[in-house]
């Protein structure tokens, strides 16, 4: 499913270099790291937010370092979805425009049963005429991960997903993730310093 | 959900600041088309009172004056001339025809005209009711009139020195009314129409009656201006002005040296006079234009400022859009949708505004007959350049966001 080789990202001087490494399709796994080590930048790497110095990077046989910008953008909709530390929902819309969007977005047609169907397992379906600023930060990032979701994406990606939640909160968006991530059989990728979440997945890569 | 729809939304979203670019534009958009408006209800009244004029002629003084007073019946006329010289004038044959304008008394304001029957002829104006005025201290009067002082057949009017309300009075010769015009558009809807002789009686008083038994022998047939006067009435008597038409264009070049070689007689062109007025007030009317545009720029710049404010706030919004597979094409759309929607619904208010005021102001003013609404050509030049700044106020924004990286932006958030 991922495979990442010699990878190289260099930052004015500073240069990250990756491990190699392998995530099997439908695996759950983890990148774990102190802030500033590269952790958000491999997750950016991954999505095809940008692109490598140099080395491979390989999801679904597809290397990523030799797609276009608009070629990435089109993959990055179509296969994958992310899940940021902050939700940053599109404010002028409601919960439910949003899933919708994301569904536009990914150039998928506009599936009504689907965004239900999401909404429900993440247990905000009465919540899905409001406006995003009338929720909760927990309700918001649950919002998000439906949006990440919403397309069934090969790969769900999160970065940092837990860090401004409290001990239930976390537990409960980290089972939100590998229950929604089971549902659609998509490889999740979670990018955290957060320890409570470390002891969690068995695919592990520390850097 | 489209793009654009997206873009209402947040337009929507923010009513405030979208609020005060609409108003913004809406006003600078109204001001011009204002402009238009009244610029072209302006053309369209002078050529439709200028029509079929080609020559005023009246007593020496200012040619703009003499227009303003015998075609638009708004200034005072410059004096009187003599009946002599104008039946020599209009015995020259490069005069087709001529028509005598007798002004000076008026009726509760509204002027009183001693003339020919040429004369609503020259307006197309036919009868609403009753017949045209005779010799016999008898007048039709102008559709206006008739409806704003309730005016009826057989009615008197007793006319009053000057064309100000509240001059002397001539109470001994009333008028009678005898016919009412139909609405022509023209200036001619304020007027009352009567004979010139009619208007020489109700003056002869003051000249203690001298000719008042000559009146039915040696009678002149004056052919080209339409006037059946004694050859005392042709010594002595004056009218205001002269409307002639000539024979041919060559009396363009001649009849207004030769008018203006006369002594006692003015010459004067209505399109150069009128064209001579509208750069008088054209002056006004490019301030003003100024001022209009001033305004579009400035609500061009309040678009700019709140799109650039709104994105700043929306950075990230937007840097997930592209995360979830929005190129960088669909953002730049969706914010140039943005500024378009704004200046859009600034344009429709802004027509919506000049359109009702030009409504409003031409259903409270009288001497205005216009139709209440209609558009101008150039009306589409306005709409095509609202656009055309509602995408200039938002290509830099939108270019912005276009360069931004979303990896750097998301890592920040």
């Amino acid at each position: 499913m991922l495979y990442i080789e010699k990878l190289k990202h260099t930052y004015g001087k500073t240069v990250i270099s990756y491990p190699d490494w392998n995530v099997d399709r439908g695996d759950h796994a983890i990148i774990v790291g102190n802030s500033g080590c590269g952790k958000t930048t491999l997750l950016h790497l991954i999505a095809g937010l940008m692109t490598p110095t140099s080395g491979e990077l390989f999801i679904e046989g597809k290397n990523l370092a030799k797609l276009s910008r608009s070629g990435l953008d089109r993959f990055r909709g179509e296969n994958i979805g992310i899940v940021f530390q902050r939700p940053h929902l599109v404010r002028s819309l409601t919960v439910v425009e949003n899933l919708i969007l994301a569904q536009q977005l990914g150039r998928r047609k506009k599936n009504q049963a689907k965004i239900n169907q999401i909404l429900g397992t993440l247990e905000i379906e009465a919540l899905k005429k409001r406006k995003v600023y009338q929720l909760s930060q927990g309700q918001a990032q649950r919002v998000s991960i439906g949006r990440a979701v919403v397309n069934e994406p090969k790969l769900l990606l999160a970065d940092e997903p837990t860090a401004s939640l409290d001990d239930q909160n976390c537990e409960r968006v980290i089972k939100l993730l590998r229950s929604q991530a089971e549902v659609s059989e998509a490889t999740l990728i979670v990018a955290t310093h957060d320890q409570r979440v470390k002891n969690e997945f068995v695919n592990s890569l520390s850097l | 959900m489209n793009l654009v729809q997206l873009g209402l939304k947040n337009v929507l979203d923010k009513p405030l600041s979208s609020l005060l670019s609409v108003l913004l534009f809406g006003f600078g958009v109204s001001i011009i088309v204002s402009i238009l408006l009244v610029g072209s209800f302006l053309k369209s009244e002078v050529t439709k009172n200028a029509q079929g004029i080609d020559l005023v002629v009246g007593a020496k003084g200012s040619p703009l004056q003499i227009i303003l007073a015998n075609i638009f019946h708004i200034d005072f006329p410059t004096g009187n001339i003599s009946l002599g010289d104008a039946d020599d004038l209009v015995k020259n044959r490069l005069v087709a025809s001529a028509i005598p304008l007798s002004l000076g008394d008026s009726y509760q304001g509204y002027r009183i005209v001693g003339t020919t029957k040429q004369y609503p002829l020259l307006y197309q104006a036919s009868l609403e009711e009753g017949e045209w005025f005779d010799e016999d201290m008898t007048a039709t009067i102008g559709a206006s009139i008739a409806k704003e002082l309730n005016i009826k057949l057989g009615d008197e009017l007793e006319s009053a020195h000057g064309l100000a309300e509240g001059g002397e009075g001539h109470e001994d010769h009333p008028f009678r009314v005898v016919g009412i015009m139909n609405t022509t558009g023209s200036a001619i809807d304020q007027l009352i129409l009567v004979s010139v002789a009619s208007v020489w009686e109700v003056h002869s008083e003051h000249k203690e009656h001298e000719h008042e038994d000559d009146s039915s022998h040696n009678m002149v047939n004056l052919e080209k201006l339409g006037l059946m006067v004694s050859l005392e009435q042709l010594e002595n008597e004056d009218i205001t002005s002269l409307l002639i038409r000539y024979r041919s264009p060559m009396a363009a070049v001649q009849l207004p040296r030769i008018v203006n070689g006369t002594s006692n007689l003015q010459a004067a062109s209505p399109p150069y006079e009128t064209a001579r007025l509208f750069n008088i007030i054209g002056v006004g009317v490019d301030v003003v234009t100024i001022l209009g545009v001033i305004i579009v720029v400035l609500s061009a710049t309040s678009v700019f400022i709140a799109l650039f404010n709104s994105l700043k706030e929306r950075k990230y919004e937007l840097a997930i859009m592209r995360s979830m597979g929005a190129s960088r094409r669909k953002i730049v759309i969706l914010i140039i949708s943005e500024g378009i929607l704004l200046t859009i619904i600034g344009t429709i208010f802004g027509f919506g505004l000049a359109h009702l005021g030009f409504a409003v102001l031409s259903s409270s003013l009288e001497q205005i007959q216009a139709e209440r609404t209609f558009f101008v050509g150039e009306e589409v030049y306005v709409v095509l350049g609202s656009l055309v700044i509602g995408i200039l106020a938002s290509v830099v924004p939108a270019l912005l966001t276009y360069k931004s990286d979303i990896s750097e932006t998301l890592s920040k958030a």
